[in-house]
């Protein structure tokens, strides 16, 4: 553990000096800004809608922040020859993998940390109940997280940052689109790929301050698969 | 007598890119406190091997130890026992040098407070101190190959693996990294490797000459001189018919081989002669070649590099072996064995092979 807080400390170090950290979380928090004047705070609507559709629209922004975090992790140490350095040094791959997911959770948490004042706005004029706000943030941090892995994978079986970006989006907008692809599929097809999808189904409750373990499971589950094949992927190069 | 002990014992190593065979069968040991050069072209197979060696990557077959540790049963043990310098120094450019050093101190085992007292020790070392607070990305490239030697030897590891160090380095550096590497000598075993022998002839105690993934020959520099020049070389210009000087001058006793290279002056029926014999035979074939009726008009002793000879024990295609004595072959000169050098390691195939070898299986 100690070794993964140590790339850790090193990676959200190198987010702080990069350009890329900072527009990013720019970005980020003017999208969701924009999103939630527009969808939010447009006419009138019940407080918890406007909380529903702040939550919305985050999370489809934390799982393209997540995308982009991951993209240099893995594909642009790669690129620039210092890969190497961790892969040389007394440390395990989970060490290396878990130091640098760590990095990129905590950045997204910081920016989900700032967006909230958007949600405080809702009780100018309005009531919710810090539950739900709580719930939807935990709903944003997991979705993230999962989004997270994926990235970190694709980053992991790339050798570019261009790549790893590609094949980033590609599998996201997969794992995201399965419950549109569940619409036009026959039972008990259609059920496994709607409670895949990496969005629709999951995320809602969680937007609506409904809590359920098995969402939970499912976006941990999700995180757990995608950093045990990124670790593989390290562990495997060193054969070809 | 007892026997030094082999920090590092390769025996039978083989590593395969899919179907190409990259190194194999390589076998060698090298001893506590050497500095030895791993000599090679472009795909000759030197960073594989040091790759191998620094658990970069593992071998097809074959037995890799490191202070008598597997690298395959042992890679987290031998990773703390060595210290890598790749061919592109792995740096984080948006760092400062100290901590940069502090982090690669900290990833290799070092504590805290070690790494405190271990980092300026080695910017004094490597002469890094005065732009310690520098981002390693302002820094000219003879400074970012300090620190890529300074992250090497920030933990103190027994043995030093450094692909090319001096590539790309301007005369000066080359000087000063030169002072560097013999300075680290005695506290550390030193494998490097180059594919430019005059590059690192003057630092190692031992060159080890790789040839497609295997050992084409070793010793020092004085030894393979021995070994390898044991032909001496005439350059003997005449005037006469050409075939007729050759036929005499290759019947003299002694004469291995006597070839037409480009005329080292002007003139009608002026030609030189390149001719190699078993010692001393300057004498006997201008005696030779008055008799048989030939203008004699220069004598010159022509004397072999060890570059050459290492650029055909290394694989280059080239009859060359001449000096600045033999400037224009008419067959294969300088720019022969330059262009054999770049078909053997630069051009396609060679650049081919190189790339798949840099590759961390690949990418790194």
């Amino acid at each position: 553990m100690r070794n993964a807080l140590l790339v850790a400390g090193r990676e959200i170090g190198s987010y702080g000096r990069s350009l890329l950290g900072w527009a990013i979380g720019a970005a980020a928090l003017l999208v969701e800004g924009v999103w939630f004047s527009a969808n939010g705070l447009s006419g009138s609507r019940m407080s918890a809608d406007v909380l529903r559709e702040f939550f919305n629209g985050a999370s489809g922004v934390t799982m393209i922040v997540a995308v982009l975090m991951s993209i240099p992790l893995l594909a642009g140490e790669r690129e620039r020859g210092t890969l190497v350095l961790l892969n040389t040094a007394p440390i395990r791959d989970v060490e290396i993998i878990v130091g640098k997911y760590l990095a990129a959770l905590a950045m997204i948490g910081l920016i989900t940390l700032i967006s909230v004042y958007m949600p405080l706005l809702i009780f100018v004029n309005g009531k919710v109940s810090l539950g739900h706000v709580a719930v939807g943030y935990t709903g944003i941090v997991l979705l993230g997280s999962a989004a997270l892995a994926i990235g970190m994978f694709t980053s992991a079986v790339s050798r570019s940052q261009v790549m790893a970006a590609i094949l980033g989006g590609l599998l996201l907008a997969v794992m995201v689109t399965l419950w549109l692809v569940a619409k036009v599929t026959e039972p008990p097809v259609n059920g496994v790929l709607s409670g895949m999808a990496l969005h629709h189904q999951r995320q809602f409750p969680f937007m609506t301050g409904v809590l359920k373990l098995e969402n939970v499971v499912y976006y941990v589950a999700v995180t757990y698969f995608f950093l045990l094949a990124a670790t593989k992927t390290l562990e495997a190069r060193r054969w070809r | 007598m007892t026997k030094a002990f082999a920090v590092i014992e390769i025996v039978d190593l083989y590593k395969y890119y899919g179907e190409r065979r990259a190194v194999g069968p390589l076998s060698f040991s090298i001893e506590a406190g050497e500095i030895v050069g791993l000599l090679g072209l472009n795909g000759a197979g030197k960073t594989t091997t040091l790759r191998i060696l620094a658990c970069d990557l593992l071998p097809s077959s074959g037995s890799v130890r490191v202070n008598g540790l597997d690298v395959v049963e042992s890679p987290h043990e031998v990773r703390s026992l060595i210290g890598y310098l790749p061919d592109t120094p792995p740096l984080y450019g948006e760092m400062t040098v100290r901590a940069y050093l502090h982090f690669a101190a900290r990833l290799r085992g070092l504590s805290k407070a070690s790494a405190d007292k271990r980092v300026p020790e080695v910017l004094e070392a490597t002469a890094l101190a005065e732009v310690q607070d520098q981002l390693i990305a302002s820094l000219s490239h003879g400074y970012k190959q300090r620190v890529g030697i300074a992250q090497a030897i920030v933990h103190g590891p027994k043995l030093l693996v450094l692909d090319e160090p001096i590539s790309g380095l301007d005369p000066v550096q080359i000087v000063e990294m030169r002072e560097l590497l013999r300075s680290l000598k005695g506290e550390h075993t030193i494998l490097l490797s180059s594919h430019i022998l005059s590059e690192i002839s003057e630092t190692c105690d031992r060159l080890l000459v790789i040839r497609d993934g295997q050992i084409a020959a070793t010793g020092t520099e004085a030894e393979l001189s021995a070994k390898l020049l044991k032909n001496q070389r005439a350059l003997l210009t005449v005037r006469g018919d050409e075939e007729k000087a050759k036929e005499v001058a290759s019947a003299v006793a002694g004469v291995v081989s006597v070839e037409a290279i480009d005329a080292t002056e002007g003139g009608e029926g002026v030609v030189t002669l390149q001719i190699e014999s078993d010692g001393d035979a300057r004498e006997a074939v201008c005696r030779a070649l008055v008799t048989a009726g030939i203008g004699l008009l220069e004598v010159r002793r022509g004397e072999r590099e060890l570059e050459s000879v290492f650029l055909e024990l290394a694989g280059a295609e080239t009859t060359d072996g001449g000096s600045g004595a033999a400037p224009k072959k008419k067959r294969a000169g300088k720019k022969g064995a330059k262009k054999a050098r770049a078909s053997a390691g630069e051009g396609d195939a060679g650049a081919k092979d190189a790339a798949a070898e840099k590759e961390d299986g690949s990418g790194t």
